[in-house]
């Protein structure tokens, strides 16, 4: 897939927006993927965390609107833990996150969620997952 | 020395048999702690947004009771308790101007400057009583039962919260060696187990906590040991669906590293409450003759 970088896709407002938000510089990135190897879910990911890291790098939030790569992270901080140039890729992700859910948008619904599933979960799998993908 | 407990919510409810082979095992150690009273909620996960102070709120107001009881310690159980406290105490002890913002915030308390140490159980267990006295108390060793100590990631991750530096797996290892079971290392012992994206998939659909069963199964281990209720949810009480979608070969039940500690120091079973346990977890044990009823 060809992702064209032009003025309408470039922001340098949300690059500062990334950077702020999640108290790291995403510029530092060197694109060695360290962070995808390191990803229990990457799998499942639809951009793995270089290219999210690399889309983040020029601020191209428009392209990142409807992927689910940020919202698929566990917060495990493998990737965050090896990272040989030092970024917090765990709290850029969160960050993608934020720039979502500050709108009022959920990513999953409660209310949609099985009455059976919610009586089975352990309370800390939904205290986490409702503070990660609910606004 | 004072040292406070703070259980969580997960451990009086779901994981009531983490918490109460825990704090049966420690008298049986003789150690004594106490309960804080009034806690609340840690929130589970530490917020990393840089702007986001409030969600640091829970964390600090229980590490703020613990230190008006004098506490010099608090010692945790749930590892996600564990991370969010023990980070939310760091924020509190290096970051001056966060750390002024949230004391000014919270001005019906008493301010906190990251005074109590926030400890895992099993790091208590190092300190305080030590891998060979365990050994001399246990009276029903785990003979023949090869069991991995499995991390997961909040006891390790960041670095600097973990228990122990990342590749070892040391205390929780010297824990199973001294009550007799065999510790068979496997690759991945801090891999995750999806975490809080259990509630985003439909049953059985997580990869990856079932590619940690199949490295388990295939290291010929019979047994995890864990300290979270999220990593035993998900490893240990998926097993059927993974099965069933053909995503793994062969069970392999979870424990809590507690209800081993407890069986092994001949604690009344039923304090163990394995019947929360999958009945895979059960069935190990009784096929390998140890005492899960009274």
């Amino acid at each position: 897939m060809t992702l064209p970088i032009n003025a309408q896709n470039v922001s340098i407002v949300s690059i500062e927006k990334i950077n702020k938000l999640s108290g790291e510089n995403v510029k530092l990135c060197m694109q060695c993927g360290t962070c995808t190897a390191a990803c229990p879910m990457a799998e499942e990911m639809d951009f793995f965390p270089r290219k999210v890291m690399h889309l983040s790098q020029f601020g191209m939030l428009s392209l990142m609107n409807d992927i689910n790569t940020y919202w698929k992270c566990a917060s495990c901080h493998s990737c965050s833990v090896r990272c040989p140039r030092g970024i917090d890729i765990a709290k850029v992700m969160e960050a993608l996150r934020q720039l979502v859910l500050r709108t009022s948008k959920n990513y999953i619904e409660p209310s949609q969620m099985p009455a059976e599933q919610i009586s089975e979960l352990p309370q800390i799998a939904m205290v986490a997952g409702f503070r990660k993908l609910t606004s | 020395m004072k040292i406070s407990y703070y259980p969580g919510c997960t451990l009086k409810l779901k994981a009531k048999n983490l918490e109460l082979a825990a704090l049966a095992s420690l008298q049986a150690l003789g150690i004594d702690v106490e309960e804080m009273d009034r806690w609340n909620c840690c929130g589970a996960v530490y917020s990393l947004t840089d702007d986001d102070l409030i969600h640091h709120i829970g964390p600090v107001r229980n590490l703020v009771r613990a230190k008006e009881r004098g506490a010099d310690k608090l010692v945790t159980l749930c590892s996600m308790c564990y991370n969010t406290l023990a980070r939310a105490n760091q924020l509190m002890k290096t970051d001056t101007v966060k750390r002024d913002t949230i004391n000014r915030f919270m001005d019906d308390e008493i301010d906190y400057f990251g005074e109590v140490e926030v400890i895992h159980y099993l790091t208590l267990l190092e300190e305080q009583v030590g891998w060979d006295k365990i050994k001399e108390k246990v009276t029903a060793p785990l003979t023949d039962l090869k069991v991995a100590p499995y991390y997961g990631c909040t006891l390790q991750r960041p670095q600097d919260v973990g228990i122990e530096p990342m590749g070892s797996f040391r205390l929780m290892t010297g824990l199973l060696e001294a009550i007799g079971a065999t510790v068979v290392p496997f690759n991945s012992a801090d891999k995750c187990c999806g975490s809080y994206q259990v509630i985003n998939a439909p049953a059985g659909d997580n990869d990856a906590a079932a590619n940690v069963i199949n490295a388990a199964a295939s290291a010929g281990i019979e047994a995890l040991a864990t300290s979270c209720p999220l990593c035993e949810y998900n490893l240990g009480k998926q097993q059927d669906q993974f099965m069933a979608k053909g995503k793994i070969t062969a069970n392999v039940p979870t424990f809590y590293f507690t209800q081993l500690l407890a069986m092994a120091l001949g604690v009344n079973p039923e304090v163990c409450h394995f019947e929360l346990n999958d009945m895979k977890a059960v069935q190990l044990l009784e096929a390998k003759k140890f005492q899960v009823a009274a």
